[in-house]
């Protein structure tokens, strides 16, 4: 019998399996496919102080092997969060859940952190500093490591959970980011957010994407995303949850090996609703076939 | 409820111009009303196509689609005995329970499958449904046989005049004269709005919009409607005459 479970900042999670934020809602749709209990935990919806109704549409395009979304950060606002969302999840989800949280000034991320901090179905707080998809916000914070440390102190000066600062790689050194995060108190650091990319109709012969660009991500950015975590996992000594591309159980011990605690998922739950629980359900057979009897033993192996 | 599922191609065969008619065999439970539709796994393709159900009977699907780009293109090349993946019972579908006891059916292009299966059930409900098509041309036009056969009254119309009345689906509405007291619309924007001013009765009308899951979760399809923000995956893709905001 092989052990899954993994220690994230003081969080015991069964198996280290988190769909991402922006791919699964607030639980509610994938809670109609399977038992969502069985995921490690998964990150909310990107939230804001304010209700967003985010960009134009179309916002979705189709890829070799991955997607575009510039979604915009689409989300209810976080008092309707705390209202609504929150009390229905806890009816389909009876583990701590991680609250992924965005902004467009300093002080909304501590405003909106604090709240979430306050909720106990809260285990950990995801502040997304790397969304390509929203103006004067999001990635803007995230791509310098003055304003990425800024934030990072303003939200761990009013909240008590783990904070962890997810990463855009749009940026020349993703781990000097990543290192200024940690000096700044970061508990953590999630990475990689979506790579920039667009695509043009042949027809039309006009992008896709209303915005024009949007934010890559699928399989096919796997070796970029596993390359940044290897590059963060040297640079940090603070735990990393590792995502970009990851579809299979092999995926997740390689990210592991990278050097993540935790690995999440994202574009390949939109594809596939089961995912999340084919690969937990993967992940002890491959475990078995590679010899790993601890799941926890083998993260920073490459390193 | 939503299901995952194989199924099998039985048939698929080229209708009209560009379009084809494909007929599934597989398990269609979690298909709860007309107006749904299915997202289909292409091999090769990261994101699932969203198809909308044309006819339902027993264990066979009936889908229509026109090839407008990679996926559908795969799609047409694939034959008897070919499997695939289908996320079925998706979207909200017609409330027929409002529709009234005359309705007036309106499909435009690819807009005219779903059109299909919910005449199939209004009759079903003892309602009269009559039927407009629109087209562009003759080599365009399908399936007006097959409503007639349901016993519905027929009308076409085609924006080159080759079949039926010249010009809009508005205009084959003006010219049939037929007696409605509700409307469902399904095809391109332009005439979905055309339509909601035609017809002074209420409706429901069925919206597109590019999608990525298809069951409310990536929020890639979203609208602005008068009742709020909706997925056209899941909260739509049918909505209320009265809550559309054009």
């Amino acid at each position: 019998m092989v052990d899954t479970s993994v220690i994230l900042s003081g969080m015991r999670l069964d198996n280290p399996v988190i769909p991402a934020s922006g791919t699964f809602g607030y639980g509610r749709e994938f809670g109609e496919f399977y038992d969502i209990n069985i995921l490690g935990s998964f990150s909310f919806k990107g939230t804001t102080r304010e209700p967003r109704f985010g960009n134009p549409t179309p916002r979705i395009a189709d890829c070799t092997a991955g997607m575009i979304n510039a979604v915009g950060l689409q989300n209810p606002g976080i008092d309707a969060v705390i209202a609504e969302e929150l009390p229905a999840l806890k009816k389909i989800f009876h583990k701590p859940v991680i609250a992924n949280i965005s902004g467009f000034s300093i002080e909304e991320y501590a405003e909106c952190c604090e709240k979430i901090d306050a909720q106990e179905q809260v285990g950990l707080i995801e502040v997304n500093i790397s969304c390509p998809n929203v103006r004067h916000g999001g990635m803007s914070f995230g791509t310098s490591c003055q304003s990425a440390a800024e934030v990072t102190r303003a939200v761990k000066a009013v909240t008590t959970k783990p904070v962890y600062l997810k990463l855009s790689p749009n940026v020349e050194n993703i781990a000097e980011i990543a290192l200024a995060c940690q000096e700044a108190g970061a508990d953590g650091i999630s990475l990689i957010n979506t790579l920039l990319g667009m695509r043009i109709d042949l027809r039309t012969k006009k992008p896709v994407i209303a915005n024009t660009m949007g934010g890559f991500s699928g399989p096919a950015i796997f070796p970029v995303a596993l390359r940044m975590v290897y590059q963060v996992a040297q640079a940090v000594r603070i735990p990393i949850m590792g995502m970009g591309g990851v579809s299979s159980a092999r995926d997740v011990i390689e990210m592991m090996l990278a050097g993540a605690t935790a690995v999440q998922v994202g574009a390949a739950n939109l594809k596939n609703p089961y995912i999340c629980k084919q690969i937990i359900e993967d992940l002890p057979k491959e475990m078995e076939k590679l010899g790993i009897k601890k799941l926890n033993e083998i993260i920073g192996g490459a390193l | 409820m939503r299901k995952d599922g194989l199924f099998t191609v039985k048939q698929n065969r080229q209708i009209a111009q560009s379009v084809y008619e494909m007929v599934l065999e597989g398990d269609t439970s979690a298909i709860s009303a007309p107006g749904q539709f299915v997202n289909v796994e292409i091999e090769g393709l990261f994101l699932r196509r969203p198809i909308s159900v044309c006819d339902l009977y027993g264990d066979l699907l009936t889908l229509i689609y026109k090839v407008v780009g990679v996926g559908t293109e795969k799609l047409a090349e694939a034959k008897p005995g070919d499997c695939f993946s289908l996320l079925t019972g998706l979207g909200n579908g017609y409330d027929t329970a409002k529709c009234g006891q005359k309705p007036l059916l309106i499909g435009g292009g690819v807009g005219v499958p779903p059109m299909y299966y919910l005449a199939k059930c209004l009759i079903r409900e003892g309602r009269k449904p009559c039927v407009v098509l629109g087209f562009n041309t003759e080599q365009d036009c399908f399936y007006a046989e097959q409503f007639r056969a349901l016993g519905c009254e027929t009308a076409i119309a085609t924006a080159d005049g080759s079949v039926g009345v010249k010009g809009f689906v508005t205009d084959a509405i003006r010219q049939s004269n037929f007696d409605y007291d509700y409307f469902c619309a399904c095809g391109p924007e332009p005439m979905l709005r055309a339509v909601a001013d035609c017809c002074g009765c209420g409706g429901q009308l069925s919206f597109e919009e590019r999608m990525a899951c298809g069951f409310g979760a990536c929020m890639g399809c979203s609208c602005k409607t008068k009742y709020g923000n909706k997925r056209i995956c899941k909260d739509g893709p049918v909505l209320f005459k009265e809550e559309v905001i054009w």
